[in-house]
């Protein structure tokens, strides 16, 4: 093995993981240290058993917690693109939609989650999928239609100029033209889609998935389970992230370069 | 004379409107080429001479007069025509074949991907670029990808090619290259070809005529023709007799802009 390749999986593998035990083990310390109890703070000894004692239901609202942010993401990506073909296509839609989404994006999601837990109670999943939907779907519209708008004159007119139909320039051009800047926006929305399902789930009463294991942690002061519990959040939000990397590199992986 | 032109450009007028109303671009203007010819046009920057090619294509209508291909009134886009740009724009999702491809699978669907397969690596080899087709557009060079811009202007035996300048962007000897692609590529296929241009020399070197235009809105102001046969050099740019043609060309373009020449 030669000495650059050493160094490559020294930086790129040793380096992190002693920086992740040195956190483990600070933490650990602290927590010893200060003699903190289970009701006060938890520490990473804590979050192993934390997690098996309640295994059952870490899968089971774990699994609440995934489809619905999938769910609301793939709302977001319907009703995303189609604005944003309508803004992107036609400049009076685009000029009389935009101040209202942006003004809409601008209210912070945090307030509508109780107005939306209000006005439809009891339904968990309708209003969870509600606000991760909501929450997302605006990246996702100011992307394709900045992509659609900003299509070079000449991509149309080389098939407009053979007679080509406005769907088939479409098809053909502007849509896989504008997928990168859609993925761009979806791992954002991604991101955003989860953290409006948390939001739901944390703030409704009886509610399920991951948020709601959260909240009964909380209420009981047990410190090992809220810990436990966004651990596995940041596991799942992990996979979904790479999930829309993967699907990127499927389908606009053209657009990268070496 | 309109029954013989390939393309035949009868007393048009054309305006866009403006935030200051209607801006002239073309005036009562008249062109007429015939079939296998091929004309270059020059003029001031802004004189509408990307208009032309629009309105040849069929992309805009004209306010007055009447555009003939091959006799036919010109009322819509049409498959017989073939475009390329200075900007070269490629699908960057599709390998350099596919990207020739693309006007035949709107202009000839139900061909068989064999067959526009078979036609689109003709055109590679004529441009010298055979090795390229699998390659994707963000692996070529300018001067390359301008070539496959050309491919794909000519894949679905257009009768009329109009090119915007194709090689503007281009450094100086990829531009000379080309040129003399473009006259391979002449040789080989039949078109019609009017060419937009900002250089004279390749106004020259490319064309049997060239017409100037005059600054806004714009009228044939001059058209000169090209004293050479079909088998050109670049060394033929450089006799007395080009520079004379082109120095007469040359100041038809200052006359063109409204300057006289005492000021420059």
């Amino acid at each position: 093995m030669n000495r650059d390749r050493y160094n490559d999986i020294l930086r790129r593998v040793l380096a992190p993981t002693v920086a992740m035990i040195v956190l483990l083990v600070l933490w650990e310390w602290l927590v010893w240290f200060k003699d903190w109890p289970n009701y006060k703070m938890a520490s990473p000894s804590d979050l192993w058993p934390a997690f098996w004692k309640f295994r059952g239901l870490f899968f089971e609202l774990g699994w609440d917690t995934l489809w619905r942010t999938v769910a609301g993401l793939a709302i977001s990506i319907v009703v995303g693109t189609l604005l944003g073909m309508v803004m992107g296509f036609s400049r009076i839609a685009r000029e009389g939609l935009y101040p209202i989404l942006v003004g809409f994006n601008a209210i912070p999601k945090a307030t509508v989650v109780p107005v939306v837990a209000l006005m439809l109670i009891g339904l968990h999943d309708l209003n969870t999928v509600l606000i991760a939907f909501l929450i997302s779907f605006f990246p996702i519209a100011v992307s394709v239609s900045i992509g659609l708008s900003t299509l070079e004159p000449e991509y149309r007119d080389i098939l407009r100029s053979l007679g080509a139909s406005k769907f088939t320039i479409f098809i053909k051009i502007a849509l896989p033209k504008t997928l990168p800047e859609f993925f761009g926006a979806l791992k954002v929305a991604v991101t955003l889609a989860f953290i409006g399902t948390n939001l739901m789930e944390i703030v409704e009463p009886h509610g399920r998935g991951l948020g709601h294991l959260f909240d009964s942690g909380k209420i009981s002061a047990d410190y090992p389970l809220m810990f436990a519990v966004l651990i596995a959040l940041a596991i799942l939000g992990i996979f979904l992230y790479y999930v829309v990397i993967i699907l990127e590199r499927i389908f606009a992986g053209w657009a990268e370069r070496e | 004379m309109k029954d013989k032109a390939q393309i035949y450009i009868d007393d048009v007028s054309h305006s866009y409107e403006t935030e200051n109303g209607r801006l002239p671009v073309l005036k009562d203007f008249s062109l007429s080429v015939e079939k296998g010819g091929f004309a270059a046009v020059v003029g001031p920057s802004g004189c509408g001479k990307s208009t032309l090619t629009r309105l040849i294509a069929g992309l805009i209508r004209p306010d007055k007069g009447e555009i003939y291909l091959a006799g036919e009134k010109v009322t819509s886009p049409r498959p017989t025509v073939g475009m390329a740009f200075q900007n070269p724009v490629m699908l960057e999702w599709r390998s350099v074949l596919k990207n020739v491809t693309l006007p035949l699978e709107i202009v000839k669907p139900r061909q068989s991907w064999q067959k526009q397969r078979e036609r689109a690596r003709e055109l590679l080899r004529m441009v010298s670029l055979q090795d390229f087709e699998d390659k994707r557009p963000s692996e070529l060079s300018g001067g390359m990808r301008q070539r496959v811009s050309l491919c794909r202007s000519l894949v679905h035996y257009p009768e009329v090619l109009v090119l915007d300048e194709p090689f503007g962007a281009l450094d100086a000897f990829t531009r000379e290259e080309l040129w003399l692609v473009m006259h391979a590529l002449r040789k080989e296929v039949s078109f019609t070809c009017l060419l937009i241009t900002h250089d004279l020399r390749e106004s020259v070197f490319l064309s049997d005529e060239v017409i100037v235009l005059s600054d806004r809105p714009a009228e044939t102001q001059h058209i000169a023709k090209v004293p050479f046969g079909e088998d050109r050099k670049l060394a033929d740019l450089y006799t007395s007799e080009s520079t004379q043609l082109l120095a007469g060309l040359r100041s038809q373009i200052e006359i063109a802009q409204g300057k006289s020449k005492e000021l420059l």
